[in-house]
């Protein structure tokens, strides 16, 4: 079985992911060459402030971008270097293979758990659909199936939840009726997009155990798209730190707090409010505000609002991208020049 | 996950200053076809305002014998180069009904001239002049031009065509103003206020909208006395067809209350203590100007098609008022359809100006609510 | 007839309360557990509000008939006096009398009012005093036929709106998209009894038949007979598809604009991410979504289309109420035009309140949270 791989295994290369969106106003360009690797049994967080291309990073993988958003350029790699290994971006979307990778090697896990659940279906039938759809198991079992996966992701009382419109349930309930249809189609690589950002602090909580539990259970794969400097440390590995579609850091989660290399990383730290903090000490924010993607800075993206900016350099060129697979920041200071 | 708006960030400074009505009407001239729309609309009111200047002949003048003369062209080129003239009309009996009646005569030609002596008529109701924009010189009587070929009564259709657009255009926009008055004001109190007010005026609005309205509409105006002056029919049918119409718009109005009434720039006057009319009239009206004048841009052609239909019924106004619908009822019996279809033209102004407030519409509402 | 114009363009207010009611829908642990007889409680409390709704309407709907009856001047004994004077017999003054206290003339407006409603309700409409025949007589079939030909163009509106809208909104700004948006305006702009009248022209000078009429000649005075239903069936379409036109356009553009609405949602993502084939998560999730407004269009699209059907039935010479009304109006046989104005609305209001409780089983939310 696959869960039973070695843990540490490449599960999914992302390499160089380019995405535009074709708009009458011009060209917005999501993502500029994002690289990447998803490991089985590890998490891999990403970070970055609203906007810089973390939801699109997501979507590519599944391939389901919103038009006009379009892939041009990169390679989105399944098991590299085993004799399996597929390019995702290959396929065609609606492909039969396509959507057996789908739901059944990747899961996606939202951020808003009301509305990423159709309010015309009991949940039974969402997630029955998504484990059908993926195996033979016929209605009766695969109801049995759902409601199991409901018991696994901590929902009391499944056999009725079962039957509930997702109207029906709390925002915590829905959040894992939503994982437990992540988990229908059995996949090893686990994609989570805010999901807690719409939870309570004790609700959130929950869930990221849960999540934990069944990583470590299953061995998966987590890809964890976050706001949130606490939750980047409760649970990833690594961290990737994204701003206007670069990665622009990149380094196991302990480095990253410890030693944070990029200026805008350390900005995103001093941000984060500790109770260690003075009473009334104000919170440090970024100065300026991201700028459209339609609207990148010649340059370093981030010069505008970097304090540690080398003129004639950073407003110049674009610094150097991180090389996959190692830690860094993609930033003049870290190239000696 | 929607993209902000692109347009922020160039010229974000000019946007912000902007007033809502602005916003609108630069978003608005991006609409092409909206624009097309507008012009067209304007020139068919200018139409409307100088009809009788436009018109050739005298829209209610009949004649037995020129029935059913069928639409002219004017030729604009003879032996002789550039000399716009129509054909006279020669007298010939008919082989069996022995009626005098007049057909084309290819011999005789009427020059053509602007602004040419007719009959005598008020501009915009104050100057009275006999002046028209074309016409013919050296007619005789019962001869000119006939654009659009005679109804039975030998009335020329292009005059009454003309004129009719007064009546049709401006019942509209008489309907839709009471239509607005009672829409503004019911779907405001029904916004402002809420609770009981609100469901007995939406309640109200629901009764209305579930009735069919045109064996309605039949009724009132086909009990209208027959005693009353054309005016006022004209005013009884203005309301009668107005009486459904303000739901609509008091539903528009009572919606942008109610998403109103909870935005920041309401709730922050409301918090400096502005006073309530203030609230309402520096602050909320202003902002849905521009889907009111939407919702109004949608109503007025229904209006139009409404008084269309009463008087193609025979219903509507009554003769010798000329509307769009009067034209049209000429145009019901098959038979003289079939032998004078140009009876039918008056088919086109209806449609191109529906079509015309229908793009407008569209794009007013584009542009006021983008996102909605 | 088109003041629906804009009612049709929006998705009706009751969905819009609807998606309200759901944005805030407090969050409940209870799940399917919930007491049962709580939500037969609530559901049974919406059908209540419904039904006492449908009531008001009626009741509404027959006092204005009361006064369309009342409007025209003298009543219904001097018309009828007026009318047998007419065709040469005469009525003495003390017959008179007492046909006036028969009808109970000589009675306050109220007490003619509930009397008139009672007899209304044992089904006794009063005598047509153009046909001498008691009203119900002299509508017979038509209000049948009348119901016949809505329904028909009702199901033609869904059958073409539905997979039309589904398309343009799913091929957004794709080629066929633009065309159905096209057409779909013209289709709004061109008032439904023109395009019968152009209609009839085309087919009578092209074709050189009739194309209006409901049944052959051998049929129209038959008794019913599975041969008369299929020949009426056969004739259904066109007069169903003259009427339906108009709300076809309305309703592929309500459902494009919802399903576009809905297309954005985050569910859909979610049925994407499960592996669904496009066609299949499209077609289970957001369209059964936007299938509500469009459902619930019913409600106006009825009454519009039960509308329209009078001035087309004119037009194309159908054996619906149409026809009788106008000549019932125009000779002031007003028990017979009360009769038709107060049946029509009356079917009308059963007809939208069915399509309600149909909704009630389509929205999980509404069957069990009693919210609407
Ligand atoms: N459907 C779309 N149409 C046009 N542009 C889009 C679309 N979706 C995303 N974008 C563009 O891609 C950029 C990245 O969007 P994305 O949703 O990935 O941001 P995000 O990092 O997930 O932000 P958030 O934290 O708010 O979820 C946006 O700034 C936007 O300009
Ligand atoms: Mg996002």
């Amino acid at each position: 079985m696959r869960l039973t791989l070695m843990a540490d295994q490449i599960a999914l290369a992302v390499r160089d992911l380019a995405v535009h969106f074709e708009m009458e106003q011009g060209v917005v360009r999501a993502l500029e060459g994002v690289s990447f690797d998803l490991r089985a049994g590890r998490t891999l967080g990403i970070v970055g402030e609203s906007g810089c291309g973390k939801s699109v990073t997501a979507r590519s993988i599944l391939r389901i971008l919103d038009r006009p958003g379009r892939v041009v350029g990169g390679s989105i790699v399944l098991d590299p270097g085993s004799s399996g290994s597929t390019d995702v971006l290959a396929l065609d979307s609606n492909a039969e293979r396509m959507r057996a990778i789908r739901g059944g090697r990747i899961g996606l896990i939202f951020q808003e758990p009301m509305t990423a659940l159709s309010v015309h279906y009991t949940v039974g039938n969402q997630i029955i659909e998504a484990v059908r759809q993926h195996s033979d198991l016929s209605k009766q079992a695969a109801r049995d199936r759902a409601i199991e996966l409901l018991r696994e992701v901590g929902i009391p009382r499944p056999e009725l939840r079962v039957d509930a419109y997702p109207f029906q349930l709390s925002g915590g309930l829905r959040q894992r009726v939503g994982i437990a249809m992540a988990l229908a189609g059995d996949p090893d690589i686990l994609i989570a997009d805010e999901p807690t950002t719409a939870l309570d602090v004790t609700t959130q909580a929950q869930v990221l155990d849960l999540l934990r539990r069944l990583q470590a259970e299953k061995g998966i794969a987590l890809m964890l798209i976050t706001h949130d400097m606490g939750v980047i440390a409760e649970m990833c590995d690594d961290v990737a730190v994204m701003y206007l579609g670069r990665i622009v850091e990149y380094a196991p989660v302990e480095t990253l707090f410890a030693a944070p290399r990029h200026p805008y990383t350390r900005a995103l730290l001093r941000a984060v409010p500790t109770i260690l903090a003075k009473p009334r000490q104000r919170l440090a924010t970024i100065g300026g505000a991201v700028p459209h993607p339609g609207a990148r800075p010649v340059g370093c993206p981030f010069h505008p609002r970097c304090s540690e900016v080398i003129e004639g350099r950073c407003t110049a060129a674009v610094p150097p991208p991180i090389p996959p697979g190692q830690a860094g920041a993609s930033c003049f200071l870290e190239v000696p020049g | 996950m929607t993209a902000a708006d692109p347009l922020a960030s160039a010229g974000q400074d000019r946007w912000a200053e902007a007033t809502q009505l602005r916003l609108t009407w630069w978003r608005f001239r991006r609409h092409r076809l909206a624009v097309i729309s507008l012009v067209i609309i304007a020139l068919f009111y200018l139409i409307a305002a100088f009809a009788d200047f436009l018109s050739i002949n005298d829209p209610h003048a009949t004649d037995a014998r020129r029935s059913f003369i069928p639409p002219q062209a004017i030729h604009f080129f003879d032996e002789n180069g550039f000399n716009p003239h129509v054909y006279g009309l020669r007298g010939v009996r008919d082989r069996q009904t022995f009626q005098l009646v007049y057909t084309p005569d290819p011999n005789r030609k009427l020059p053509v001239q602007l602004f040419t002596r007719g009959y005598t008529y008020n501009l915009l109701g104050l100057i009275e002049t006999d002046i028209h924009l074309i016409g013919v010189t050296g007619a005789q009587r019962g001869e000119g031009i006939f654009l659009l070929g005679t109804d039975q009564l030998g009335r020329d259709l292009f005059s009454r065509m003309i004129v009719a657009t007064r009546v049709s255009l401006f019942i509209g926009l008489a309907g839709v103003t009471l239509s607005l008055v009672l829409g503004v004001l019911l779907g405001g109190i029904s916004g402002l206020y809420g609770g009981w007010v609100d469901t007995v005026i939406q309640r109200v609005i629901e009764v209305l909208r579930s009735i069919p309205t045109i064996p309605l509409w039949m009724g009132l105006a086909a009990a209208l006395p027959n005693s009353w002056s054309t005016l006022q029919v004209y005013f009884a049918i203005t309301i009668i067809i107005s009486l459904i119409g303000w739901t609509d718009l008091a539903r528009v109005v009572r919606g942008r209350f109610l998403a109103l009434r909870e935005e920041d720039f309401v709730v922050a006057a409301e918090l400096a203590g502005a006073s309530q009319g203030r609230i309402i009239f520096r602050h909320m009206l202003p902002s849905f100007m521009s889907h009111v004048i939407a919702a109004v841009s949608l109503a007025l052609p229904a209006m139009i098609v409404s008084e269309t239909a009463l008087s193609f019924l025979g219903l509507g106004l009554r003769p010798p008022a000329v509307s769009w619908g009067i034209l049209l009822q000429d145009a019901q019996n098959i038979q003289v359809l079939s032998g004078a279809p140009w009876l039918l033209s008056a088919a086109v102004p209806v449609i191109l100006v529906i079509l015309a407030f229908n793009f407008l519409g569209d794009g007013l509402r584009d542009a006021a609510d983008p996102y909605g | 007839m088109p003041p629906m114009h804009d009612a049709l363009r929006s998705p009706p207010m009751r969905c819009l309360l609807l998606k309200d009611a759901f944005r805030h829908a407090p969050d409940r642990t209870g799940g399917a557990g919930r007491d049962t007889n709580a939500h037969a409680y609530l559901m049974l409390s919406y059908l209540l509000q419904r039904l006492g709704l449908a009531l008001v309407t009626c009741l509404f709907i027959s006092a204005l008939t009361f006064l369309i009856i009342r409007l025209p001047p003298g009543d219904f004994v001097d018309a009828y006096i007026a009318n047998l004077t007419a065709s040469g017999s005469s009525v003495s003054h003390e017959q008179a009398e007492a046909m006036r206290r028969e009808y109970g003339l000589d009675q306050p407006v109220l007490v003619q009012y509930a009397r008139w409603m009672g007899r209304v309700l044992q089904g006794d409409f009063g005598v047509s005093m153009v046909w001498r025949r008691p009203v119900t007589e002299v509508i017979g079939d038509r209000l049948w036929l009348t119901m016949v030909v809505s329904l028909a163009a009702l199901f033609l509106t869904w059958a073409i709106a539905l997979p039309i809208g589904i398309y343009s909104a799913v091929r957004q700004y794709s080629i066929g998209d633009y065309i159905f948006t096209t057409l779909g305006f013209i289709g709004l702009a061109i008032p439904n009894f023109l395009l019968a009248l152009i209609l009839m022209y085309l087919g009578f000078r092209y074709l050189g038949l009739n194309v209006g009429g409901l049944f052959s000649p051998d049929y129209v005075q038959a008794p019913w007979s599975w041969a008369r239903v299929w020949d009426l069936i056969k004739h259904l379409p066109l007069p169903a598809a003259v009427l339906a036109l108009a709300g076809t356009a309305q309703l592929i553009r309500i459902m494009r604009a919802n399903l576009l609405d809905e297309l954005r949602r985050p569910y859909v993502v979610t049925a994407r991410a499960k592996g669904l084939s496009e066609m299949r998560a499209i077609l289970k999730y957001p369209v059964r979504a936007a299938l509500n407004p469009f459902a619930s269009s019913v409600a106006y699209l009825f009454p519009y289309l039960v509308s329209g059907s009078i001035v087309v039935s004119l037009v194309l010479g159908l054996p619906t109420v149409g026809p009788l009304l106008l000549q019932a109006l125009v000779a002031q046989d007003m028990f017979l035009a009360g009769a038709i104005v107060l049946l029509l609305g009356v079917m009308t209001v059963i007809g939208t309140l069915i399509s309600d409780i149909l909704l009630i089983w389509i929205d999980p939310r509404i069957r069990l949270e009693g919210r609407a």
